[in-house]
């Protein structure tokens, strides 16, 4: 019997599990506890929430392995970490100690500022940040099983979130209706692989899963993002950084599943307590943000 | 012919496809109401956890099992884990099925697996022959199983991967994310 491990379809299948549900970012085992409890689908083990590190500044790197190892050790679903962009040592580790996903991000800095790590080299699948299709499309030719529009982490501002994602839907449906001899101009024009192009094209979505991200705070954040067309929402900072995680995160949670249903969305927004402040985006210098990362 | 899927959260929109493509009505299931007029339900794969919790914050548990009484249901993967009757920890389950599971008992990710099952009832029931190429995404086994459930696949070392009791099925790998529809239109011959 031939087993295969490490393959696409394996790669690609675990973002494909996660879909419709909330990735928690988590700083200790107790926060993955409560995630877990929530109904989080996954959690995200790091040091520092992105909150943190805007305030905090200095170079943000992979977390300890130790703490990865505690925090996998807590709970029962998917671990994720952070990588930097182009780390592939700190990602060699991250494989190692057996994380579920690893995501390249742009909330740690950079450790490569021309080139991203190539993924396909990995038996761990990897999840990377975009702000528009061209950029979805290198992440997958590299060999990302998993998209997340980058938004604007650590801010508590959706603006950045909803801009991402109406670039990547908003150039698929441009896409959709080019004729197929202008796909190869177009996949020149946007950097990105030409069979990627023409896969997207044929699919009418991104080949892999694409969860939102960066700057979802509320329940209603999250559905905004369902609602756009987001697979699922990934929650950083927004929900220990706010006054009643627990209830928060269950909220966000249900508010991922029926991100149609305004009655319930009402329902679950009642009472949650003090939001995470917060920073206006665009109020933020250039030099602050950090979606711009990634080539 | 009109099949739900429970669209609490997982790969839901996978077996839609699927079922789609075999010409079947299908039905998303986010609440109690959503079952009725359904002559069957499948379970996806998921978070078994965060299908679980929500199933009890929205009043589902009870109406599942009734459904199950009576109609057919298959639960892939984190689905399988819910209609199970013991998994060794403390979470929402349906208890359909007289099953034990064992959930990520394969290990992590990076241990996930795809391999071909021979499955005598699913060749039988579809008129085929070649074996079934199975995905498994930290996938559960089924350590044991009651007197009335019968084995349909394991793995070579004997542990149990598929199993049905009348008209539940469970299976810890993905049909849904094959392009073989055989394993759902083996589901559908459970449908009455």
């Amino acid at each position: 019997m031939e087993v295969k491990t490490g393959t696409w379809t394996e790669k690609k299948g675990l973002a494909q599990m996660l879909k419709g549900g909330v990735i928690m970012d988590v700083v200790t085992p107790e926060h993955a506890k409560i995630a877990e409890d929530a109904g989080a689908c996954a959690v995200m083990a790091l040091e520092r929430v992105p909150a943190d590190i805007r305030a905090q500044g200095g170079v943000a790197r992979m977390s300890d392995p130790e703490l990865i190892l505690k925090i996998m050790d807590a709970v029962s679903i998917p671990v994720m970490a952070k990588c930097r962009i182009g780390h592939f040592v700190e990602a060699q580790i991250l494989e190692a100690i057996g994380v579920d996903y690893i995501d390249e991000s742009e909330v740690l800095t950079p450790a490569d500022e021309a080139h991203h790590i190539l993924k396909h080299n990995f038996k761990v699948p990897f999840v990377c940040g975009c702000r528009n299709l061209g950029e979805a499309l290198r992440r997958i030719g590299e060999g990302a099983a998993m998209i997340r529009t980058k938004g604007e982490a650590g801010t508590g501002d959706v603006v950045e979130a909803v801009r991402h994602a109406r670039a990547v839907i908003g150039e698929i449906r441009r896409l959709t209706t080019m004729a197929d001899e202008e796909l190869m101009s177009y996949a020149k024009e946007i950097g990105a692989p030409y069979e990627l192009v023409k896969e997207t094209k044929e699919l009418g979505r991104l080949p892999v899963v694409n969860f939102a991200a960066g700057g979802v705070a509320t329940p209603a954040d999250a559905a905004l993002m369902m609602q756009l067309g987001m697979d699922g929402v990934f929650v950083g900072s927004g929900i220990f950084k706010s006054g009643d995680p627990a209830k928060r995160a269950a909220a966000i949670v249900k508010a991922v599943t029926h991100y149609n249903d305004p009655a319930i969305l009402a329902e679950v927004s009642k009472n949650l307590g003090e939001p995470m402040v917060g920073r206006n985006v665009s109020q933020m210098p250039e030099a602050e943000r950090i979606a711009g990362r990634g080539w | 012919m009109k099949i739900g899927v429970l669209a609490l959260q997982g790969d839901f929109a996978e077996h839609i496809a699927m079922l789609k493509r075999l010409k079947v009505e299908t039905a998303e299931v986010r609440l109690p109401e959503h079952l009725n007029g359904l002559d069957g339900l499948i379970i996806p794969g998921g978070e078994s956890t965060t299908i679980g919790k929500l199933a009890v914050a929205y009043n589902l548990m009870d109406p599942l099992k009734q459904f199950g009484q009576r109609h057919a249901i298959w639960g892939t993967c984190a689905g399988a884990i819910f209609l199970s009757k013991d998994v060794s920890r403390d979470q929402p389950l349906l208890g359909l099925m007289d099953i034990k599971v064992q959930r990520n008992a394969f290990g992590r990710q990076v241990d996930s697996f795809e391999t071909d099952l021979d499955i005598p009832e699913l060749k039988q029931a579809t008129g085929t022959e070649t074996p079934y190429h199975a995905v498994f995404i930290r996938a559960p086994i089924i350590e044991s199983v009651g007197d009335n459930v019968k084995v349909l696949a394991s793995v070579p070392d004997g542990r149990i991967v598929a199993a049905q009791q009348g008209h539940l099925l469970a299976t810890s790998f993905h049909p849904e994310l094959t392009n073989d529809t055989r394993f759902h239109e083996y589901f559908l011959t459970l449908v009455d």
